[in-house]
């Protein structure tokens, strides 16, 4: 579904992201974890299309497509999705008029039609309710007003609405409660299929007992530096970043 | 300084070819009034405060043509309608009340008239109020309409009449080179209301100068919504007044609509005179090209217990300049005023240019007034997060556009008009990328 060849981007000059090779096959998860600033949220952004970054070296292929070719609205009609780690306010747009829009503007791009009003609310209604998220919520300005949690079971609510085949989930769990945490990782796992896929990016364990990953792999500054089971989220909870770091200066 | 006295002389000398000598003696005696008015006024320049940043150059340097009497020529408004409004129309083209195309049917408690005809049966109300509040020593342009305004609008509302039916105005300029003054009067008698639009187009009328005035009577409790559109194509000048007198307990709304416009300046003096009053301002302005749109508002608290209301938005795009000066005078008397202004401003290009001056004087203690004015270019995280759910990178623009302009078109009441609105919003946005 994806393939990553080592891939390099800079931002203002600086090199942030030094060659990342990944593999996702459909039906796989995987999470993401490492160091403040090692360049977790860079990676999402460069995958989802910010145009700050720059690309400078690599390729990424996802579902026969040069995703590095397309623009960011293409990229998620193509089913690409980022959960923003710090999702932004807008006020005065719509929720679920954005949402609206969003869908069918996608459904164009695939020549099919725009989905009835009816539909549209039915979907909504089932998808608020999968992950919680009261309707009120829905329906007011993007995330205008929105608690922090708030916020991210918005994220988890627009995924479901627009049924990616590969979820980047940037932190969607901090700042969450217990509760919260389990509605999320709920949403994920009802989502989840055998022909999509998801990015967790995490730096906590916690998530990962519900959100069962296929790989875990150490983003430590722009590099990929270690890749394992589930059981490495474990061993990094206990030991830390130092041993991989310690281990990575040694290569 | 001689150059500019040979100007303003050219421009008189031309509009004296205007006959208004049929028109009864007080019409007679305010024209003459407003021409020695004129000797005194001088064109501003940078040095005039109130018009430091127009310049009025484009105007004023070059020679128009008028018409002296309106024409019959056939032209088709339906372009010029609002969509699913439903309204009493009435046509002035190049200054003249076009009765022939215009489309009334008045409801009780309202009459609507060309201005040059009540003026010849020296109606009553226009023979003593007519140029009251529109003071030629004031204001050059003021003079210089009523020296030659052709013909227009007179709004005429009786006690308790509240009006339905929504009045549409619709400017129209159709020839180049020409200079039209058109002047619209409303009377808003005890405890009436209506709601009126106008529109200002043109058909061709390249290079046309429009200097249009209203002056508005508002008796106690009445309500007044003036809706202004302002879309003329092409090269196009316009300066426009309104002068609105507002007694005790009426609310006067005004919604200033300018989407496009060579040099479009509004001046909007709105005297409160009454306690208890209500009085909105809100203000869209788009600016394209090499645009350049000034909005001066005055709005001036008399009495206690008023609220006063201001909102404008500005759109720059290209290398437009946008001008924006409110002031709100709160008078010693004028005890628990609210007023609240606010004027934001969105740049989409590095060469637009907005010029924002929100003024309060406040000579009362015991108010609450505030205002503010911000400048800003569109959020490209915002647009960045729409996209990423697959929204185009146009319609995020669009939409964020929109929900910049939306608390001054949400006082919009005429839900016609407000889709309208949007959609011109939509259709000048949407297709930019
Ligand atoms: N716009 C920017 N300008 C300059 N440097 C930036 C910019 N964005 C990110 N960086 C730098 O890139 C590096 C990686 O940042 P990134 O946000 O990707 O880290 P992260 O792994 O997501 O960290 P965290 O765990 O704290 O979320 C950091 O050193 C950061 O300061
Ligand atoms: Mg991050």
């Amino acid at each position: 579904m994806l393939s990553i060849k080592n891939l390099h981007a800079n931002i203002e000059g600086k090199e942030i992201l030094k060659g990342i090779n990944l593999e996702i096959k459909a039906g796989e998860i995987h999470a993401i974890m490492g160091p403040n600033g090692s360049g977790k949220s860079t990676f999402a952004a460069v995958l989802a299309g910010r145009e700050e970054y720059e690309i400078t070296e690599g390729s990424v292929d996802f579902e026969g497509n040069d995703l590095l070719d397309l623009n960011p609205e293409d990229r998620a009609r193509e089913g690409l999705f980022l959960a923003f780690q710090y999702p932004i306010e807008i006020p005065g747009v719509s929720n679920v008029n954005f949402l609206k829009t969003a869908i069918n503007e996608t459904r164009a791009y695939k020549n099919k039609d725009a989905i009835t009003a009816k539909d549209f609310l039915a979907l909504v209604k089932e998808k608020s309710a999968l992950v919680e998220l009261d309707s009120k919520l829905a329906s007011r300005s993007v995330n205008e007003g929105f608690s922090g949690g708030e916020k991210k079971r918005n994220e988890i609510f627009q995924m479901a609405m627009l049924d990616p085949k590969l979820a980047i989930l940037d932190e969607t769990d901090s700042g969450l409660d217990i509760d919260a945490l389990r509605i999320v990782a709920n949403g994920v796992n009802t989502l989840k299929s055998p022909d999509n896929a998801t990015i967790v990016i995490t730096h906590y364990q916690r998530l990962l007992d519900y959100i069962i990953p296929d790989f875990v792999h150490v983003l430590y500054n722009g590099k990929i530096v270690k890749t394992g089971g589930k059981e490495l989220a474990l061993e990094l909870e206990e030991k830390g970043y130092d041993w991989i770091k310690t281990e990575n200066v040694e290569l | 300084m001689i150059k500019e006295l040979t100007k303003k002389d050219m421009l008189i000398e031309s509009l004296n070819e205007l006959d208004f000598s049929n028109e009864p003696q007080f019409a007679l005696d305010l024209r003459a009034n407003a021409k020695s008015a004129l000797e005194n006024l001088e064109f501003p320049t940078s040095k005039t405060e109130y018009w430091k940043y127009t310049r009025i150059g484009k105007i004023i340097n070059r020679t128009y043509g008028i018409q002296h009497e309106p024409s019959n020529s056939n032209i088709d408004i339906s372009s010029y309608l609002i969509p699913e409004l439903d309204a009493n129309i009435i046509v002035l083209v190049n200054g003249f009340y076009r009765e022939d195309l215009s489309k009334i049917e008045t409801e009780n408690g309202i009459k609507i008239s060309s201005l040059k005809s009540v003026i010849s049966q020296s109606d009553s109300f226009i023979k003593d109020h007519l140029g009251e509040i529109a003071k030629v020593e004031n204001e050059l342009f003021i003079a210089l309409n009523t020296l030659c305004f052709t013909d227009g609008v007179y709004i005429d509302l009786d006690k308790n009449a509240v009006i339905e039916k929504p009045i549409h105005i619709i400017n129209i300029t159709n020839s180049n080179n020409l200079i039209s003054n058109t002047r619209t009067i409303v009377k808003a008698h005890d405890n009436s209301s209506v709601k009126i639009l106008e529109s200002f187009v043109n058909l061709q009328g390249n290079e046309s100068f429009t200097n249009n005035v209203s002056e508005i009577f508002m008796n106690p409790n009445s309500q007044v919504e003036y809706n202004k559109i302002q879309n003329k194509e092409g090269e196009s000048y316009q300066i426009s007044t309104e002068q609105v007198y507002q007694r005790k307990d009426s609310n006067f709304t005004i919604n200033t609509i300018t989407l496009q416009g060579t040099l479009v300046r509004n001046n909007l003096n709105i005297e409160v005179q009454g306690e208890g009053c209500e009085t909105n301002l809100n203000g869209i302005y788009l600016g394209k090209d090499k645009n350049h749109i000034d909005n001066h508002t005055i709005v001036d608290h008399i009495k206690p217990n008023c609220n006063s209301n201001e909102v404008y938005k500005g759109v720059l795009d290209d290398n437009s300049v946008g001008v924006f000066n409110g002031k709100v005078f709160v008078r010693p008397d004028a005890q628990k005023t609210n007023a609240y202004q606010q004027n934001n401003n969105i740049l989409l290009n590095d060469n637009a240019v907005i010029n924002s001056k929100p003024e309060l004087e406040i000579y009362a203690n015991d108010v609450k007034c505030s205002h503010g004015s911000t400048t800003g270019q569109l959020d490209k995280e915002a647009i960045f997060y729409l996209q990423a759910r697959g929204v185009s990178k146009k319609t995020a623009t669009n939409m964020m556009i929109n929900a910049f302009v939306k608390d001054a078109t949400d006082n919009i009441s005429i839900p016609a008009l407000k889709n309208y609105i949007d959609t011109k919003i939509d259709t000048r946005f949407g297709n930019k990328n």
